[in-house]
């Protein structure tokens, strides 16, 4: 952990600079703040308004969560599945890349007039833009298995089981986390999205209310929320990376 | 006594006949070599006993009972080490108990310790050694329940030095448990070193072209390499291999 300090200082002081140059910009040129506001007063916003933001705030991330789950599940069911059956594999999965090319954004409107305002349209959407790198990631990981491992296990007389649970999928763990780290920030950009179908609470909600107000600084808010929430997911599966997966394939090492 | 017996056994991949009625058999606690050039079907040999292919014709018996295409009737070491990188070496050399069945970490230890890897049983494959890497496959084909050992070039990956020290070390713990070994190489010293039986195997198609019993006694020291006998014995065999390739 101490080491994602030591790494950090670098693009925390970018983004330090950036933010001055930012703010001495707006103060200069005398930018209208329903425009752009300077960062203070996002920040102030920010702090005063943090118990009307909390609420949002809980709101998304247990929506994000819920949805990460589900489309984490499904993904590895799919990919597992996808691995076992050939004949599945053939059929389904270029389908699946097809449906990676409908817009959310077309889509997630038709899932409301379907399935009403509840959670349902909602978490389908994240479930959506989840599943599929999670799919890709673990399905590579199983195929990439090295045929030396693959012909010892058969060799000994490991069953089809044996050869999945021993070999296969902790094989393909360091390629399933990479695919579980664009999954965690996907699933609360498709969180976000959802909200804005409509929705009690949520960063999205608050989002549409604050542009449709001309609260820029709100809008900024959220959006430095949105930011905030995916790093954190991103750390939190890196971290359960660092604690499960000891090892790295043979070609990452050698860095 | 006869354990492993191959009986007119012939496999072709597409049209090409890699091997053609070959027969030969392994008693128990024999060490038998297949001394055979680069892509004369040794490793299809393994691969059909080990049940990952079936032959054409011919039949596999270990102890009188037929396993053609049946997997997991013997234990195999590849020429690669093969373990698994995520697991420890006493994980790793458990695996051909734990596919098989039932594990036993103690005889593990004990048999880790005797191979010189002690303190390295939590270690990672990665931090071992080639020599390590493979003296820690070795003991788990040993360890594994079943009663013939398959070795496919378990030491050609390796530099000249290891390779001898591997080979003494062999010697050693096959002497202490006496296990049914058979034995593929294409090197001819090591062959003899190692045996007390050879397969001499002709190349398309292969087939045994001669039997060599090696007579030296056991147990066998380096010395041996340097012996009158061990040189003419070394001679013969070329010598049955220049008379093939004619
Ligand atoms: N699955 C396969 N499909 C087609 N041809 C194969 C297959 N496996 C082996 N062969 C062919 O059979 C022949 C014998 O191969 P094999 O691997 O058994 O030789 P080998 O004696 O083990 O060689 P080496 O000493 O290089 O390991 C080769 O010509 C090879 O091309
Ligand atoms: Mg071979």
């Amino acid at each position: 952990m101490k080491n994602v300090f030591v790494k950090g200082w670098r693009p925390a002081a970018v983004l330090l600079l950036l933010f001055i140059l930012w703010e001495i910009a707006v103060k200069l040129a005398d930018v209208p703040a329903w425009l752009l506001p300077p960062p203070t007063d996002i920040f102030k916003e920010a702090i005063e308004g943090w118990n009307g933001l909390q609420l949002h705030l809980r709101s998304t991330v247990m929506l994000s969560l819920l949805g990460f789950a589900i489309g984490t599940g499904i993904g590895l069911l799919t990919a597992v599945l996808l691995h076992l059956i050939p004949f599945i594999r053939e059929a389904i999965y270029p389908l699946l890349i097809l449906s990676q090319n409908v817009p959310i954004i077309v889509l997630a409107p038709l899932l409301v007039v379907w399935l009403g305002f509840g959670i349902l349209p909602k978490l389908i959407v994240i479930t959506l833009v989840c599943f599929f790198p999670i799919t890709v990631a673990a399905l590579d990981g199983f195929r990439q298995t090295p045929g030396e491992l693959k012909h010892y296990m058969l060799m000994a007389g490991a069953s089809k089981d044996q050869l999945f649970w021993k070999l296969e999928l902790p094989y393909s763990l360091p390629s399933l986390f990479s695919g579980l780290k664009i999954s965690a920030t996907y699933s609360v950009m498709g969180a976000v999205i959802s909200e804005w179908l409509g929705a009690k609470a949520g960063i999205g909600v608050y989002m549409t209310l604050a542009s449709s107000s001309f609260r820029t600084d709100r809008v900024f808010v959220a959006i430095f929320a949105i930011m905030g929430l995916s790093l954190l997911f991103f750390g939190a599966i890196l971290l359960a990376e660092r604690l499960l997966v000891k090892w790295k394939p043979r070609e990452a090492k050698k860095k | 006594m006869i354990q492993l017996s191959i009986d007119q056994l012939s496999k072709s991949f597409d049209s090409t006949l890699v091997l053609n009625n070959l027969t030969f058999h392994i008693n128990y606690g024999e060490f038998v070599s297949i001394l055979g050039p680069s892509g004369s079907g040794k490793s299809t040999i393994f691969n059909l006993i080990g049940g990952l292919l079936l032959p054409d014709s011919g039949t596999i018996q270990l102890k009188g009972e037929k396993i053609n295409g049946k997997r997991g009737s013997i234990s195999y070491m590849p020429q690669t080490p093969s373990l698994l990188p995520w697991r420890t070496i006493l994980q790793n050399v458990l695996l051909g108990q734990e596919i098989q069945g039932k594990t036993n970490p103690e005889t593990a230890r004990k048999m880790l310790y005797k191979a010189g890897l002690k303190g390295y049983e939590n270690a990672y494959p990665q931090e071992l050694s080639g020599g390590m890497k493979q003296r820690a496959a070795f003991i788990r084909a040993l360890l594994s329940p079943q009663p013939v050992i398959l070795l496919d070039e378990p030491f050609s990956a390796l530099d000249e030095l290891t390779r001898h020290e591997m080979q003494t070390w062999l010697l050693d713990i096959w002497n202490e448990h006496k296990p049914t070994i058979l034995f593929v190489t294409h090197n001819i010293e090591e062959a003899i070193y190692l045996s007390d039986r050879i397969l001499l195997l002709s190349t398309k198609p292969a087939q045994v072209v001669q039997e060599v019993t090696v007579p030296f006694t056991r147990p066998r020291k380096e010395e041996l390499f340097l012996d009158e006998n061990f040189l003419a014995c070394k001679r013969g065999i070329h010598a049955a291999f220049k008379l093939q390739q004619r």
